[in-house]
């Protein structure tokens, strides 16, 4: 196959890739978008096999069938509240394939036509294995922390941010020393870069806190697109580039909707983690708790009257109700109270779970129809026609500090505000405070009522008395 | 501890102090607990249905006053007209009586209480603080009472609340009148509201405007210089006489207009202060109705008669001194469930045991006679919102943090990254090969393309986006397969090792989004 048949193929490949995004825009294209996707990654493939392979069909078949089987199988078992670990799981395989391609070129290098040309080459070879190793250690911790396999809070070592400060510049210096040297002899360099990176990333998301996952999982979204163009670069194919350019700068948007969601700065969600800034605000939040009344506590019969007797009802779910595998539950109640003539809308927030979009997974899951799912800034206006919100395992989300309290650590932070509404119902474990350790008064208003319990175990008992009468 | 429950003996009183489901939540904080046979009869209660709750019932009226720990009652305790005796006498040390007791009316059961030694817990006496509002009486009755006044006031209205445009007519709307807008007139504005009629309320607070329009009835004004009429634990006080004068006028101007009037003035401790006079009744339309909620105190109205319902000039009066118990159901719920907050605070531990804990304030407030000791009236109410002014005075780091912040950037700021990007790229450009240069400017281009098509994604499908984004990135694929037919064994291994990983994820990222994909659905 000549040169040019490949390349129009890679520019129909990229065109697809790019509709396979514009079409997630709407619910309602959004499933032809993925089948772009497929259509274009498998044009790529196959023009690729048919161009550049010449020998070793055996191998690829090796690689190809048993990856692909098994893809699948993980695809067909994953559990929905699960969603998170298995996108920072395929990230970490991005990554870690970033850095064989990345070695495999290096081993395998060709002739340059000149030495600036071939010093290019190996800065972006090593790059793209820098960044290729970064997002598989990176997403590997991100991983075992969504799973709970190692703990979610913070491990936070003396000196990190120097550590960290240290790995880049003396990663930095490596590059420089490999690009001068050449792949032939600077091979050495590239196994130290490589540790290195390795280091770097597993130490970057060990510090940081489990409610900050969803910006994490979106920036190694974004740095296994990185890691691709920077291979595109290496080999000097446009498409890995451009797949790259848009992987990247899509999570790089991700990231930075979750960290306006949550009113920080990104460099302060990577680097500081919310802990830095408790101290100072001790005191003031312990003034304002001085402040805090009462909470009153309802029985889940008593709260089941309360949704019967409202006319519009606002479900608000969190991390809690993943956790607690509730999603099907409360779509029960919605039915129910539906037939009643309730009008049950849910409203989510962007950093609602632990990546972007996962409470909207998990109620689409469990049947919710995705027109009463509505995110914060259509609903927000809404919430003084609300007789009856009820937020199901969500916290710091939900808390007037943010805009009450000026130096709360989650000040200026957009919140739902179902104060503003007739009722809000809390169904929480314990009086725990959320994951900023911020006490929320919106338990102590005259408007709401507690009702304690596990998440499952409450809605099932809601349901229960709904269905009684 | 046992908890007793005599019946309510007082004329025309139906209401009870427990309800079989609020003693099955009372029972839980370890109490036990006996009821007078018959007690909840005139609110709907069966024995029965306490029975079935578990709640022990005795005819036995006397040994239920003398072996109960704790005394719950409605009403303060009076002479029984049938077993001659009074309930207070029978009472010894380490009992307990809780109910509405007046204190400051009803100075000589105070001192009889405290010469039996007992202790007593007045409902009345709960501090008007938001954290005592679950267990405030007071507030929940007067609620139901202002609720019932628009029911009683419905009773004798021969006509229509609600506007009509019939084939036999149109029927304009009631007006309706409420003057003072404490929680049952707030209760009144939102049932003569939901009823139909035009409504609208007076108050000498002017801070329960807000209140009033949140319920939608209009808010009536003084053209009058300033007066605050709030006065201490939420309730209005005495105004001045220039102040009474131009109510009046609005009263008289009104009586013309409003088809009924539901008057709540009361002044704790006061009578009731005059505000419709005989004169407006005289101008009112003949069938209007005033509902007088402060009969018990003399009336907002001279006409009125406490207890009962009387017609002067064309206009009913009605007088009920206990709409409450005209609601003895509802009303004995709401009362039993106040109750029952209280006890969760009188038995922290949840133990059956009670504590007058006299640090906690709301307890402090409410206990009258303790140990034989009369502890009326408590000291001063704190306030229920703290001071503030240790929040005022920002912290010093959170002082230089907020002028840093207010530092705004400059008009030229965004040039300076984008000239040194510029310098960049002309510094690379002019060592760089073409080919760089050409792969460059498609990735660049490329930048822009995904801002521009992932901004347009809804933020539902985040999830599916980050999956489907996995699923494109694996093209890296694409750099595997030009490496597998390589001469190097180690550069073809790795390169299939790449093809194994990256199929993992080309499969497993479409196929899940596609799973998701088809779960969205209207």
């Amino acid at each position: 196959m000549n040169f040019g048949v490949m390349t129009a193929a890679y520019i129909g490949a990229s065109a697809l890739f790019i509709m396979a995004l514009g079409g997630l825009s709407h619910q309602e294209s959004a499933r032809r978008g993925n089948i772009y996707g497929i259509l274009g990654m498998a044009l790529a493939m196959v023009v690729t096999i048919a161009g550049a392979v010449t020998d070793n069909y055996g191998l690829l078949l090796l690689g190809l069938v048993p990856g692909g089987i098994i893809g699948y199988v993980l695809a067909k078992r994953v559990e929905m509240t699960s969603m998170p670990e298995l996108v920072a799981i395929l990230h970490s395989l991005v990554g870690l394939a970033a850095v064989f391609v990345g070695f495999a070129n290096a081993l395998g290098h060709g002739e340059s036509a000149s030495v600036v040309a071939q010093r290019i080459h190996d800065v972006e070879t090593s790059l793209g294995i820098f960044i290729g190793a970064v997002t598989f250690t990176g997403s590997l911790v991100a991983y075992l922390k969504l799973s709970g396999k190692v703990s979610g809070n913070p491990l936070q070592l003396p000196g990190r941010h120097m550590i960290n400060l240290a790995i880049v510049l003396v990663s930095l210096y490596l590059i420089v020393q490999f690009a001068a040297v050449g792949a032939a002899d600077g091979m050495v360099y590239l196994y130290i870069i490589t540790i290195l990176a390795l280091v770097f990333g597993a130490h970057l998301v060990v510090a940081i806190g489990g409610a900050d996952m969803p910006v994490v999982v979106s920036m190694l979204n974004s740095y296994s697109g990185w890691a691709a163009a920077a291979m595109g670069f290496m080999l000097g194919n446009d498409l890995l580039i451009v797949v790259g350019a848009l992987v990247g700068s899509s999570g790089a948007i991700l990231s930075y909707i979750m960290c306006r969601a949550m009113n920080r700065k990104f460099l302060n969600v990577i680097l500081g983690g919310i802990g830095t800034k408790k101290k100072k605000s001790a005191p003031a939040v312990g003034a304002a708790a001085e402040e805090q009344g009462e909470i009153v506590e309802i029985q889940s019969e008593e709260a089941a009257h309360m949704l019967e007797s409202a006319k519009e009802v606002m479900i608000i779910p969190g991390y809690g109700m993943a956790v607690a595998q509730a999603q099907h539950t409360v779509f029960e109640i919605t039915k129910k109270l539906r037939e009643k003539g309730v009008n049950v809308r849910f409203g989510i927030h962007p950093v609602a779970g632990r990546m972007p979009g996962h409470m909207n997974v998990l109620l689409a899951e469990a049947k919710v129809p995705y027109d009463i799912v509505y995110e914060m800034d259509e609903i927000n206006d809404d919430f003084p026609k609300i007789d009856v919100s009820v937020v199901i395992g969500a916290n710091d989300i939900v808390n007037p500090a943010a805009n009450d309290v000026e130096d709360s650590p989650i000040a200026g932070m957009p919140v739902l505000e179902p104060w503003k509404g007739k009722h809000t119902i809390v169904l929480k474990r314990g009086m725990s405070r959320g994951y900023a350790g911020v006490e929320n008064p919106l338990f102590f208003k005259d408007n709401t009522r507690m009702l304690f319990g596990d998440a499952k175990q409450t809605v099932d008992a809601l349901l229960k008395h709904l269905s009684a009468d | 501890m046992k908890i007793g429950i005599p019946k309510e003996i007082e004329d025309g009183e139906l209401r009870v102090a427990m309800t079989p489901a609020v003693a099955e939540r009372v029972k839980k904080l370890g109490f036990d607990l006996v009821i007078e046979s018959g007690a909840g009869a005139a609110a709907s209660y069966s024995d029965e249905a306490y029975i079935a709750a578990g709640v022990e019932v005795t005819s036995d009226t006397k040994a239920l006053w003398h072996d109960s720990d704790v005394l719950i009652k409605v009403r303060p305790p009076i002479e029984h007209p049938e077993l001659g005796f009074y309930g207070i006498e029978l009472l010894g040390q380490n009992q307990t009586l809780i109910s509405t007791l007046y204190p400051a009316q009803n100075s000589v059961k105070l001192n009889q209480l405290a010469e039996r030694g007992t202790n007593a817990v007045a409902l009345d006496a709960v501090p008007r603080i938001s954290r005592a509002q679950k267990m405030d009486v007071l507030s929940s009755m007067a609620n139901i009472a202002g609720y019932r006044a628009v029911v009683e006031a419905a009773q004798h209205f021969g006509r229509f609340f609600t506007g009509q445009i019939t084939a036999a007519g149109k029927v304009p709307p009631a007006k309706v009148l409420v003057i003072g807008a404490g929680v049952a007139g707030l209760a009144a504005i939102g049932a003569a509201k939901s009823m139909g009629a035009i409504v609208r309320a007076f108050d000498t607070r002017p801070e329960v405007k807000e209140q009033v329009e949140s319920m939608d009835a209009e808010f009536l004004e003084l053209d009058f210089d300033d007066e605050d009429g709030s006065g201490e634990g939420g309730y209005a006080k005495v105004m001045s006489p220039e102040f009474i004068a131009a109510e009046m006028a609005l009263f008289a101007e009104q009586a013309k207009d409003v088809d009924i009037i539901i008057t709540t003035a009361l002044i704790p401790g006061k009578p009731a202060p005059e505000l419709i006079t005989e004169e407006m009744v005289r101008t009112m339309k003949p069938g209007s109705v005033i509902v007088d909620l402060a009969a018990e105190t003399g009336g907002n109205c001279k006409l009125t008669q406490a207890n009962d319902v009387v017609n002067v000039h064309g206009v009913t009066l009605i007088g009920y001194t206990n709409l409450p118990s005209r609601m003895a159901a509802q009303s004995s719920q709401l009362f039993a469930t106040n109750i029952y907050h209280l006890l969760t605070e009188l038995c922290p531990n949840k133990d059956g045991q009670i504590d007058l804990n006299m640090e906690d304030e709301v307890i402090r407030g409410a206990t009258v006679v303790k140990q034989g000791n009369i502890t009326w009236p408590p000291p001063a109410p704190r306030l229920s919102a703290a001071p503030k002014t240790d929040v005022s005075e920002p912290l010093p780091e959170a002082k230089e943090s907020a002028k840093k912040e207010e530092k705004k950037p400059s008009a030229f700021g965004f040039l300076v990254p984008v000239l040194i990007v510029g310098a960049l790229l002309m510094g690379v450009g002019s060592v760089a090969p073409a080919e760089f240069m050409g792969h460059l400017t498609v990735f660049v281009l490329s930048c822009f393309v995904g801002y521009m098509v992932v901004w347009g994604v809804s933020h539902s499908l985040h999830t599916p986006l980050m999956s489907v984004t996995n699923a494109i990135s694996s093209i890296i694929v694409v750099g595997a397969l030009t490496q597998i037919s390589n001469d190097s064994v180690i550069v073809s291994i790795l390169a299939a090792l790449a093809i194994f990983i990256t199929s993992i994820n080309i499969v497993g990222g479409f196929a899940v989004t596609h799973r998701m994909l088809k779960m969205f659905r209207k």
